[in-house]
């Protein structure tokens, strides 16, 4: 019994290193340079510990326009690009022909570069003292006047970030959920066809709880996910987000590193775990509502 | 309610790109259910048997041919509008909901005046499953629930609507031997109970012809014979039906009719009368040999099975059509199976005759006055 023990450990030897030494100490590390007060990341010297990084970061005007920017973009993005994806692949395994044509095109955006798919965002959005782009020119078309969506109102502006946001993520989701619809027995269909089940009644009844842990699957990673939105934003609107507005937690924590003269790594570091505890938090009531709607 | 089929002919494109010939899995269907009977669709796998089942429930539209349940014409109706009930091969349960859930899910679909108050559908969903006697798993999921138990859940389900024709695809397939055999009886049961007209497929003769009324032989499509288990088996019409059923399966020969006389290699068996001199297929029932001293057929012995109430002499002859012979003769007769030759008399009733080519039934007459010697 204690030799198989000891073979169990060997062989999650290997994982267990690589976590340790490259997720669990980094993380413990963040944490101290979190409570380790005016650390100094050239002499290596702080003054003492305690909570005052904390307490600048969650007063810092900037941190909190870049709280409230992360929550609005996740809880825009994460129920509508996943009610979109469902709605895309629902049609998608309904349709017969030209079906792999349509997952193709879908999947596309999934392999492309996201810096050079936000340059053709801001291309279609921006508008200029010279040109408009395509999206205005359709709104002059319609007679309304046309909006600088990248360098405008901020909620322009954040329309477009949920915009690009929802389109990055749209085809992985597409992808698994048209194969979470495939794996499903057509054998419930027919059941249901027989017993003269409404479409709607099959769709909320049968398809969604018998894809359902694949949907919190997609809402539990799709909220991660969007929480640690930053590329994104500067693929839209440079990386001046804090003057933008249009800043994220990540986003946040990027600047207070690499900010001027060397940066402030104990007020990244903060914000890093609140970021951490945030998603934690939200991951858990997921999970917590996924235990009790997911069936088997 | 009767169950009428006219013609019924289903094909389905081909996937050979080479012949682009149309498969067809049903063929020219006719076929009349009487009001209330068991009737088992019986053939081997891919003979089109759950095909026909899906037409008969209006899952799939036959490409020619009609079907009418009574009266009334339902071929273009679909399947939710026939009123029928459908046990799947797989049961089909819907796993998040609890088996009261899955029984109640047929009667929350109507709507308008056919929708029925909440407790008037409770009470049909028990009653349903008082039927089937799982009214003490009410609650639980079908993930909780034993083989056996999820097949009566499924017919509680499909009888809950009250449907005028039960449908059941290989209702027995996903069972153990033990549990087939009482589901069988169950099955036979709740239908008497209902009475309401029930089809079920099955490659299983034994199944077949132990609950049915009415059995139905297909074969490629084709509907090989009707009738009751024990005339089908008795008097089957081709050599297919006859092979098909019964175990242990019949024992087939290479025979010829010399002047009216039936040989089996050298052996001349017994006089068949009205039977043209020709190469026939000689098919004969384990059950059909009777052990003799100086009986008619010669088989060099291969082994003697035990059974317990009977036993079986594994035999071999120059004229079999399979490598051995299997005969079953009383147990009181184990001690006088000789060791190298076996000689045996045959039943002239448990003989049938096959044209050679074609495999149809020839019909002859046997003397009865030596039957009854030998009896």
């Amino acid at each position: 019994m204690d030799k198989k023990d000891w073979k169990g450990w060997l062989y999650l030897l290997p994982a267990i290193l690589f976590l340790g030494a490259f997720m669990v100490y980094p993380l413990i590390d963040v944490f101290v340079y979190s409570v380790e007060e005016g650390y100094n990341s050239a002499s290596q010297t702080f003054f003492g510990i305690g909570l005052y990084n904390y307490s600048y970061v969650l007063r810092d005007p900037y941190f909190l326009q870049a709280l409230k920017n992360t929550f609005i973009l996740v809880l825009i993005t994460v129920p509508l690009s996943t009610a979109l994806a469902l709605l895309i692949s629902v049609g998608l395994s309904s349709i017969e022909k030209l079906r792999d044509l349509y997952q193709t095109i879908y999947f596309l955006p999934y392999v492309t570069n996201t810096l050079a798919v936000g340059l053709v965002f801001m291309i279609l959005f921006k508008k200029t003292a010279y040109t408009d782009g395509l999206v205005n020119l359709i709104l002059s078309f319609f007679g309304m006047t046309p909006i600088d969506f990248i360098d405008g109102p901020y909620w322009a502006k954040m329309f477009v970030l949920c915009f690009y946001t929802i389109w990055v993520v749209l085809p992985f989701k597409i992808l698994i959920l048209t194969s979470a619809l495939a794996s499903v027995n057509p054998d419930y269909y027919r059941a249901a066809k027989v017993d003269g089940t409404s479409k709607l009644r099959t769709f909320f009844s049968i398809t969604i709880p018998m894809i359902s842990p694949t949907l919190f699957y997609l809402i539990i990673t799709g909220f991660i996910g969007a929480f640690k939105v930053y590329s994104d934003a500067v693929a839209l609107f440079g990386t001046d987000l804090n003057a933008a507005e249009m800043n994220t937690i990540v986003g946040y924590i990027y600047d207070m590193l690499y900010g001027n003269s060397g940066g402030y790594p104990s007020f990244a570091s903060a914000a890093a775990i609140l970021l951490f505890a945030v998603v934690l938090t939200i991951t858990c009531i997921n999970l917590l509502i996924s235990k009790k709607h997911v069936h088997y | 309610m009767k169950i009428v089929v006219q013609n019924l002919t289903k094909t389905f494109p081909s996937r050979n790109k080479n012949t682009h010939e149309d498969v067809i899995a049903v063929n020219h269907f006719n076929v009349e259910i009487p009001d209330g009977k068991l009737i088992g669709l019986l053939g081997p796998s891919g003979c089109g048997k759950s095909t026909a089942l899906n037409l008969l429930c209006g899952l799939l539209k036959p490409t020619s041919g009609k079907i009418f349940f009574g009266d009334d014409d339902v071929t273009d109706l679909p399947a939710e509008n026939r009123g029928v009930g459908f046990v799947f091969q797989n049961y089909a349960l819907y796993p998040h909901l609890t088996v009261k859930q899955n029984i109640l899910f047929p009667l929350q679909n109507r709507k308008g005046k056919d929708r029925l108050s909440k407790k008037e559908m409770l009470e049909k969903a028990k009653e349903a499953a008082k039927l089937v006697q799982i009214d003490s798993l009410m609650e639980r999921k079908p993930s909780e629930l034993s083989g056996g138990q999820q097949q009566r859940v499924a017919i509680a389900r499909a009888l809950v609507k009250r449907p005028k024709v039960l449908l059941m695809d290989e209702p027995l397939s996903n069972l153990d031997a033990r549990l087939r055999l009482q589901t069988r009886e169950e099955i036979r049961r709740i239908q008497r109970e209902t009475k309401i007209t029930t089809v079920f497929v099955t490659h299983d003769q034994e199944e077949a012809m132990s609950i049915s009324d009415l059995i139905v032989v297909m074969k490629a499509g084709v509907i090989q014979q009707i009738g009751k288990p024990q005339q089908v088996y008795d008097d089957p019409s081709n050599l297919f039906v006859a092979t098909f059923l019964g175990t242990p399966p019949i024992n087939v020969f290479r025979g010829q009719v010399k002047e009216s006389v039936l040989y089996l290699g050298p052996d001349p068996i017994f006089p068949v009368e009205g039977v043209k001199d020709q190469e026939v297929s000689v098919a004969i029932r384990p059950e059909g040999f009777l052990l003799r001293e100086n009986g008619a057929l010669g088989c060099k012995r291969n082994a003697v099975e035990v059974m317990g109430r009977d036993i079986t002499v594994v035999s071999t002859h120059e004229a079999s059509e399979n490598p051995t012979i299997r005969s079953i003769i009383s147990a009181e007769n184990r001690e006088k199976v000789p060791s190298e030759t076996v000689r045996f008399d045959i039943k002239p009733n448990k003989l049938f005759l096959f044209d050679r080519e074609s495999g149809e039934r020839l019909p002859f007459k046997w003397n009865e006055r030596e039957e009854k010697e030998n009896g």
